[in-house]
């Protein structure tokens, strides 16, 4: 009885301001489509800062003429930082590359660029130490430590690259963040206008309801459960949209950096993970501010 | 059945109170008319019953409850045993003639197979057994005014408050009202009746409580609507 009873209202109520209740529902669904796609980029940023966490490395490239005539790191000054980085208490691991290998890999790298491969010669790459850190943090360790010595032509730090990479994610994140923070003000007032308006063209069912004795559940619950309808179907189109974006353009975007390891995909999972968030908000945030723009405007 | 005590009532927006110094009982099952020139206090009166309005000085008792003292989350239970009728109808206009008296059980969490049961038998009782089916505006004042009664009546309220109930009504159909308001009484409603109408008062020969500038200037068992008038 009570739940088609209120049920029947809700639905009344929403057919009835029907622009309005579009109006809600697409400034919601935006509103949470950002945050949705906010958390998103946090998911992201976490899923590749694993991935790079076990690889995070300094590379250190030695001389010219090291790279040329020591292949096999069999004499100094080469055979000497190998055993001094081996010994070093911050390093992990220690590989040796010398220029072939290391144009092996560039070859790789560069398969869908051949005029690039072409134009690239051994020669021009020099040997390398690919040093992994066993505190991934800190790798200025090994810089100041083996800049400038003999053999070294100069260190590379992946860390640096990935600070300005996650830098740029986060600015990302920031922004879409405010930006839903904006649509969810604008999401607000619209859901507390629509309160009112609908408490207004039904303030005669209101007053008859107050006066033969209907409690103050019966009187608002209808009100309060046409926000919350709204905030959810905002909610679902926010996730269908989101589901759509991933499949119509994120992962085409993505594509290459994805495959060469760079970023993580967005996977069905993380908007798995993000979907039952956008939900759960929409429903509290929506629910109090029917519930406070009830208690402000609307007597009972 | 209802006992106001040394009542006043001043609105916050006037100066003049609406109601003065009211003292006046009503037993259960009591047919009052209570009658005053325009802006005397009736339907401020009738207000107070309802706990719409809580006085600014004096003790109002229905029922059994103390209006003066009660939580507002008791003011539902007390609005449950008393039947309102005005002037204006008050009907939802999108809802049936069933619908509307439904409509009162509904939101007060009555069973629907309950609701099945007396929504017709009170359809009966106010004589609209024929017109369950219709919208109100396809009806005549009189019959929108029995829908309305039978709203009121349909929870079988201690009481029924009603506000210039035949204030829209010609002479015949108001006679008819009355009728309806009688038989109600008789089934030991207290029935409470604001009104301006003087043939009815004269005819009826019940109680009047007569106010003035929110006065009771007359209280009569078995008055008349007053000469000179
Ligand atoms: N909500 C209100 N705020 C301020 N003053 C009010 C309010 N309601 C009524 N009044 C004033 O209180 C006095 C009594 O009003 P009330 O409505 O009780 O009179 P009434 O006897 O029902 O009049 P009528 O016969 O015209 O319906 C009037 O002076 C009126 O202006
Ligand atoms: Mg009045």
């Amino acid at each position: 009885m009570r739940a088609s009873f209120v049920f029947s209202e809700v639905v009344t109520g929403l057919r009835r301001n029907i622009t309005m209740t579009i109006a809600m529902i697409i400034t919601t669904a935006i509103s949470l489509l950002l945050l949705g796609g906010g958390l998103l980029v946090v998911r992201m940023i976490d899923n590749t800062k694993e991935l790079y966490q076990d690889k995070v490395q300094v590379n250190i490239y030695l001389t010219n003429d090291v790279s040329a005539s020591d292949k096999q790191c069999q004499n100094d000054p080469c055979k000497g930082l190998r055993s001094a980085l081996e010994s070093d208490p911050a390093v992990q691991t220690v590989e040796f590359e010398n220029r072939d290998q290391a144009y092996e890999r560039f070859k790789r790298i560069f398969e869908a660029q051949p005029e690039l491969v072409k134009l690239a010669r051994p020669e021009a790459l020099p040997s390398s130490f690919n040093v992994r850190l066993k505190n991934p943090d800190r790798p200025e360790v090994i810089v100041q430590t083996y800049q400038g010595r003999p053999g070294v032509d100069s260190i590379g730090d992946q860390s640096q690259f990935l600070d300005r990479f996650f830098s740029a994610l986060n600015g990302v994140r920031n922004g879409t963040f405010f930006m839903a923070g904006l649509m969810a003000v604008a999401a607000l007032l619209l859901i507390s206008n629509t309160v009112q308006l609908s408490a207004f063209t039904r303030r005669t069912e209101v007053g008859i309801m107050r006066l033969v004795g209907a409690t103050r559940w019966y009187t608002q619950l209808p009100f309060l459960l046409e926000a919350v309808v709204t905030g959810l179907t905002g909610a679902l189109v926010a996730t269908g949209l989101l589901v759509g974006l991933k499949l119509a353009f994120l992962d085409d975007v993505l594509a290459q950096p994805i495959k060469s390891g760079v970023v993580k995909a967005v996977e069905a999972g993380d908007i798995a993970f993000v979907a039952p968030i956008l939900f759960l908000i929409a429903t509290v945030v929506s629910a109090f501010t029917g519930y406070v723009t009830l208690r402000l405007y609307v007597r009972t | 059945m209802i006992r106001l005590e040394q009542v006043s009532k001043v609105y916050k927006t006037s100066t003049r109170p609406a109601l003065e110094n009211v003292s006046v009982e009503v037993d259960k099952g009591e047919f009052v008319f209570l009658i005053g020139a325009s802006g005397s206090g009736k339907s401020t009166f009738l207000r107070l019953l309802l706990r719409e309005e809580v006085p600014s000085k004096g003790r109002v008792y229905v029922a059994n409850f103390d209006l003066t003292r009660m939580a507002r989350r008791r003011v539902p239970r007390l609005r449950q045993s008393i039947g309102c009728v005005f002037q204006d109808f008050r009907l939802l206009a999108n809802k049936t003639v069933a619908e509307n008296v439904a409509f009162a059980l509904e939101v007060i969490g009555k069973p629907r197979h309950t609701i099945r049961k007396v929504v017709p038998e009170v359809l009966e009782l106010v004589g609209l057994e024929g017109k369950a089916g219709r919208m109100p505006h396809e009806l005549s004042g009189g019959e929108q005014q029995r829908v309305a009664i039978a709203r009121a009546f349909v929870n079988r309220p201690l009481m029924l408050l009603a506000d210039e109930p035949t204030g829209n009504l010609d002479p015949d159909t108001s006679q008819d009202i009355m009728l309806l308001l009688e038989r109600i009484n008789r089934t030991g409603t207290t029935v409470l009746m604001a009104t301006h109408d003087h043939s009815i008062v004269d005819s009826m020969r019940r109680r009047v409580v007569e106010l003035d500038l929110g006065r009771v200037v007359r209280d009569d068992a078995r008055g008349v609507y007053g000469v000179g008038r």
